[in-house]
């Protein structure tokens, strides 16, 4: 019997799931479209709520994954139903017969530079999440200061916003903007540190605790106000507008460097492989799951799978258990079909 | 005789006065109205703003809050000149519900 599981995405949602389903015994191939394997993980420096070492978390997925085929540098050419298989030819040459097929083609970061009022990649001291995370791996980024005085961060930017395209929420902002925050501080002491948010969500484990360590142990300022625009000043630090809506006053303060907290969309990559066999999508535009409490990780089509963020924003914990979810559904379509 | 104090009214928020008729005659209107999750864009963004107080959210809680004339305060100061209407995530007509507001409680004191 052909047990072949076709996993679409090498992020760690991809990652844990070929290595469950790989013990379960099924033969997983997993596809990576980049060079390196572990997505915005690899990218990333700690881990809210604990901070916890990105690299550690994936360096053990990638150990569990010892004898899954993985092809990186990889995507998806064309996949079409065969009779009850699923022939995907891939761009390495390679062609799979599937019987399920998982997508963990996860999400994109919303591209700040679309909210053009806030001027990243305009002016030089506004950077995304994304970007600081890779400062805080590598300490080298030219639009940080030396010694930045006044530091903000914009919660929701591409997120719960219409104009943006994207009127979700992101979820896993607002916990990342008060990691960040803290650590911020913690490494220029003497800075100011201000989060513009419309509503903290601090919903997880753990969660509350960093928000509170935020105020009392790192000073952190929450201002509970959406940032309306940024400006540019002749020293090129930047003036933020926002209104003080707990006082009811518009508020100006000048930075030396702003932090775009951008959400999450579907990918385009995963877009791209869901349109080539008709995958529904949400007006959110992530991928349509079968039911929305019972079947979260089937597609209305049999033999597709979901796991992660291609069906709306999640934490990696999240991740990870949808990942498992997901191998017992595939384990369990294998079972109900061949019996 | 002067006791050196007075009884001054009560600024306390009184849900009792809102004026329910009006209001939904302003959703009719303007189903927008309750798509506003006071973010503060508009406020923030005000090109009055800032030298007098002028904030359609600020208006829309009190229109909520049973204090109309107060609400009618808050958009005074306003030019129409619709700045609030590019920022807002909400993608609220924000320029055409202050016009519909004065429409229905321009008359209230």
């Amino acid at each position: 019997m052909n047990k072949n599981v076709m996993v679409i995405g090498g992020g760690p949602c991809g990652l844990e799931a070929s290595a469950q389903l790989h013990k379960m015994g099924y033969n997983v191939i997993l596809i990576e479209k980049e060079k390196q394997l572990g997505g915005h993980l690899a990218k990333w420096d700690r881990l809210f709520p604990e901070g916890i070492p990105a690299r550690e978390v994936l360096d053990t997925l990638i150990e569990r994954i010892n004898g899954v085929k993985c092809f990186t540098e990889t995507e998806v050419v064309s996949i079409n139903l065969l009779d009850k298989e699923y022939n995907v030819i891939l761009s390495n040459g390679i062609t799979v017969l599937s019987k399920a097929v998982l997508m963990t083609s996860g999400f994109d970061l919303f591209p700040a530079e679309k909210k053009e009022e806030y001027g990243y990649g305009i002016y030089d001291r506004v950077i995304t999440n994304a970007d600081l995370e890779n400062y805080f791996k590598s300490k080298n980024d030219a639009r940080i200061a030396e010694n930045p005085k006044r530091i903000g961060f914009v919660h929701c930017v591409g997120s719960r916003d219409e104009k943006a395209g994207n009127r979700h929420c992101s979820k896993v902002c607002c916990a990342t903007a008060v990691k960040q925050a803290c650590e911020i501080k913690a490494l220029f002491p003497d800075a100011e540190v201000f989060c513009f948010y419309m509503d903290l969500r601090m919903f997880g484990r753990g969660y509350e605790d960093m928000y509170l360590k935020a105020q009392r142990d790192y000073g952190i300022r929450f201002i509970r106000g959406r940032v309306s625009e940024v400006s540019e000043t002749i020293d090129r630090q930047v003036i933020v507008k926002a209104e003080d809506t707990l006082s009811g006053k518009p508020l100006k303060v000048t930075l030396d460097l702003l932090v775009l907290m951008a959400g999450m969309q579907n990918s385009q990559a995963g877009i791209r492989v869901g349109n080539k066999i008709g995958m529904k999508r949400s007006e959110d535009g992530f991928f349509t799951t079968k039911g929305s409490i019972l079947s979260l990780q089937e597609c209305d089509k049999a033999g597709i799978f979901y796991a992660g963020a291609c069906t709306g924003p999640k934490t990696l914990p999240e991740t990870l258990n949808e990942a498992r979810a997901a191998a017992i559904s595939v384990h369990n379509y294998f079972y109900d079909t061949e019996n | 005789m002067d006791f050196g104090f007075s009884l001054s009214p009560s600024s306390r928020i009184d849900l009792d006065l809102f004026d329910r008729e009006r209001f939904r005659q302003l959703t009719e209107l303007e189903p927008d109205v309750l798509k506003c999750m006071a973010c503060g864009s508009c406020t923030a963004t005000c090109t009055a703003g800032k030298f007098a107080k002028n904030s359609l959210r600020s208006a829309i809680l009190c229109l909520q809050n049973g204090q109309q004339a107060q609400a009618l305060e808050y958009l005074k100061p306003c030019m129409l000149c619709g700045k609030c209407f590019m920022v807002c995530p909400r993608g609220i007509n924000t320029r055409h519900l202050i016009l519909s507001i004065l429409k229905i409680y321009g008359d209230t004191k």
